[in-house]
């Protein structure tokens, strides 16, 4: 099984976005990398200058490279983002994340994302129809779907990745909750959400953590962890595991799941030891399981 | 019919109108609806609750009484099927189109390739859920699918949506009246966090059954969904049913608790005639689950309010803003972007 490293969802500051991608290039166990903006366009231009050394670096790695496009697509500065990272087909495969990117591919291949709703099996054959070849699928699938979606990708010659560790995304809206929290607009944020580069924790009022705000997306508190579940996984036929950066050692987090993945070490020794590398998070592994998503099944 | 240029003076645009029950669809079209939406009991749409929606019966015999008054029933299959349970979801198509459904709503690309291709006659919608808010998805799933109308997302502004009329080859419908959702609609999955049951599979969010009221030691009434407290009432608040987008919660930054959005309802009521201008074919109002006289209430005074924009008069905006009387109302993202 392949380990997959994910696209930064957080708004890291530019020159420790590239020393991230520099790092896992140069030494993660990973043979994927997806790079660039998912959650908000306004973010783009403070590191898309980077994007041409990073890439080169993480080919020169030797990892497959893959750009992201923008989850949420509603306004011309989205729409114009859009426009330049499917320009970029030449450079790297792009990963849709939206629909309307699919428009503008006009028949190229690509890979699709997590945030596209790609529920079940007939979806997945018309997206392959029209060039899709990879799919990383919704974070939200029970294991039962999981096995039906890889059995159909395979049968067709296409991959499945499935989040395997990070906090999940939940939600996307048009607002700009950490612009909100901090008595701004979306238009005024001043880029507040560089603060929390994890993602601004959300706790219920009797004191829970429930949730994490990132610009205008929401994210699970809990960090979603399926070390325990790696052996299953690859039995469903699941063709890699998806990493979703956050600001711990992911080089460690990823050669903890490559040693899951070549069973040089256990699923329950791999979660002990994301334990002490990962996130002070509770770990969460509810939806693998069809059953609330901040749940933790042993 | 083509949503290509603005509608001039005098245009009437549809006035779609929700209907959870037989009796309600009655209701609404007595009380002038142009069209109705509705869909099957179970998860095949978006307001799976207990006691809604429609048996197959239900749905001949209502779309028979619609048909006789004038009036289009628009049948809404509009979750997503997970994988290997497609054929609930095919059903729902075959079943709705044998009963005469005036168009689908749909808006799982899987269910738009099989009514699309099993129907080819049929006329198709795309629900809200499809989250399509660029011309560009628009333009897709009309050239993949033939979709004729597009239900927009809740999180337009106004000057927004007239960009995009002007650049979609379909038919544009817009909420105007009732509950919004923070979220973008068709991708969120936080009350599948919170609950287990998952609102673009399973079409419901905060299911009923894991709604809890507890009274603490102070003496406040804490509303609650599945292990978490989503807000937080005083002796003199009234309690709220709770919906994770709407509840109270603390940051570190601490300044609103209202972290996502107040409990407000939907109220496009003072832009009426700035969605009309801006070429809107259909207008929507929101609550399959509300009573049957909300519904009558609500949807005579939109069709007053229609009906005289139509013969160039202003409508009675005090009349229809009276219907939210005792709920917080907002236009939401279609005012003004200072909302985001």
């Amino acid at each position: 099984m392949d380990i997959v490293m994910g696209p930064v969802l957080f708004n890291w500051p530019a020159e420790q976005w590239r020393d991230f991608w520099f790092r896992i290039a140069d030494e993660a166990p990973v043979q994927r990398a997806v790079i660039g903006e998912v959650v908000c366009a306004k973010r783009a231009p403070l590191y898309f200058d980077l994007l041409d050394e990073v890439i080169e670096r993480l080919q020169a790695g030797g990892k497959q490279v893959a750009l992201a496009t923008l989850a949420e697509v509603m306004s011309d500065v989205d729409r114009r983002t859009m426009a330049q990272v499917v320009e970029m087909a030449e450079m790297a495969e792009i990963e849709i994340n939206d629909v309307s990117a699919l428009w503008l591919l006009e028949g190229k291949p690509f890979a699709v994302g997590p945030y596209m709703n790609v529920y079940n099996e007939r979806t997945l054959g018309h997206l392959m129809k029209k060039g899709a070849r990879r799919f990383a699928l919704p974070v939200e699938l029970p294991a039962r779907s999981l096995a039906v979606m890889a059995a159909a990708a395979t049968e067709h010659g296409a991959e499945t990745e499935v989040h395997a560790w990070g906090r999940a995304p939940l939600a996307l809206s048009a607002r700009c909750y950490h612009a909100r929290a901090h008595g701004r607009t979306k238009d005024s944020c001043q880029y507040v959400c560089e603060e929390d580069p994890d993602g601004m924790e959300v706790r219920t009022l009797d004191g829970r953590p429930f949730l994490a705000v990132n610009g205008i997306q929401t994210l699970s508190y809990g960090c979603v962890d399926l070390s325990t579940r790696v052996k299953e996984l690859r039995g469903l036929g699941v063709s890699a595991l998806r990493l979703s950066p956050h600001s711990v050692d992911m080089v460690q987090v990823a050669r903890i799941f490559a040693d899951a993945a070549a069973e040089r070490i256990s699923g329950e020794e791999a979660h002990a030891r994301l334990n002490e590398a990962g996130l002070p998070l509770p770990a969460a592994n509810g939806f693998f399981h069809a059953r609330a998503g901040h749940e933790w099944v042993a | 019919m083509s949503g290509n240029a603005a509608h001039a003076g005098g245009f009437r645009p549809e006035l779609v109108c929700p209907a959870g029950t037989p009796a309600g669809l009655r209701t609404a079209v007595e009380a002038g609806a142009d069209a109705v939406y509705c869909g099957y009991i179970g998860p095949t749409n978006a307001r799976n609750f207990p006691g809604l929606n429609f048996t197959r019966e239900e749905m001949a015999e209502a779309i028979d009484y619609a048909h006789a008054r004038g009036a289009k029933v628009l049948v809404t299959v509009n979750s997503f099927p997970p994988a290997g349970r497609f054929e609930e979801w095919r059903r729902a198509v075959d079943d709705a189109v044998a009963a005469g459904a005036d168009a689908l709503i749909l808006c799982d690309i899987g269910v738009l390739e099989y009514a699309a291709e099993a129907h080819p006659g049929q006329r198709l919608h795309l629900s809200v859920q499809a989250g399509a808010s660029s011309p560009e998805a628009i333009r897709w799933y009309v050239h993949e699918f033939g979709v004729k109308r597009v239900v927009l997302p809740r999180i337009l502004t106004v000057a927004e949506i007239r960009r995009v009329q002007e650049a979609v080859p379909c038919e544009i419908e817009a909420f105007v009246f009732g509950n919004i959702g923070m979220m973008a609609e068709g991708r969120c999955a936080l009350s599948n966090y919170a609950t287990g049951r998952s609102t673009n599979m399973d079409g419901v969010c905060s299911p009923a059954d894991q709604v809890s009221y507890r009274k603490d030691a102070q003496g406040n009434l804490n509303s609650r969904l599945g292990d978490f407290t989503i807000d937080r009432y005083g002796p003199d608040e009234n309690a709220g049913y709770p919906t994770i987008c709407k509840g109270r919660y603390n940051t570190p930054v601490g300044r609103c608790k209202y972290v996502f959005e107040e409990p407000r309802s939907l109220n496009l009521v003072p832009l009426l005639p700035d969605l009309v201008a801006a070429g809107v074919t259909a207008l929507k109002i929101e609550g399959r689950q509300r009573s049957r006289a909300y519904v009558k209430a609500v949807v005579s005074a939109f069709r007053r309010a229609l009906d005289d924009l139509a013969a160039g008069g202003t409508p009675d905006i005090a009349a229809l803003s009276a219907l939210a009387e005792g709920r917080r109302t907002t236009t939401g993202a279609f005012g003004s972007k200072a909302w985001r």
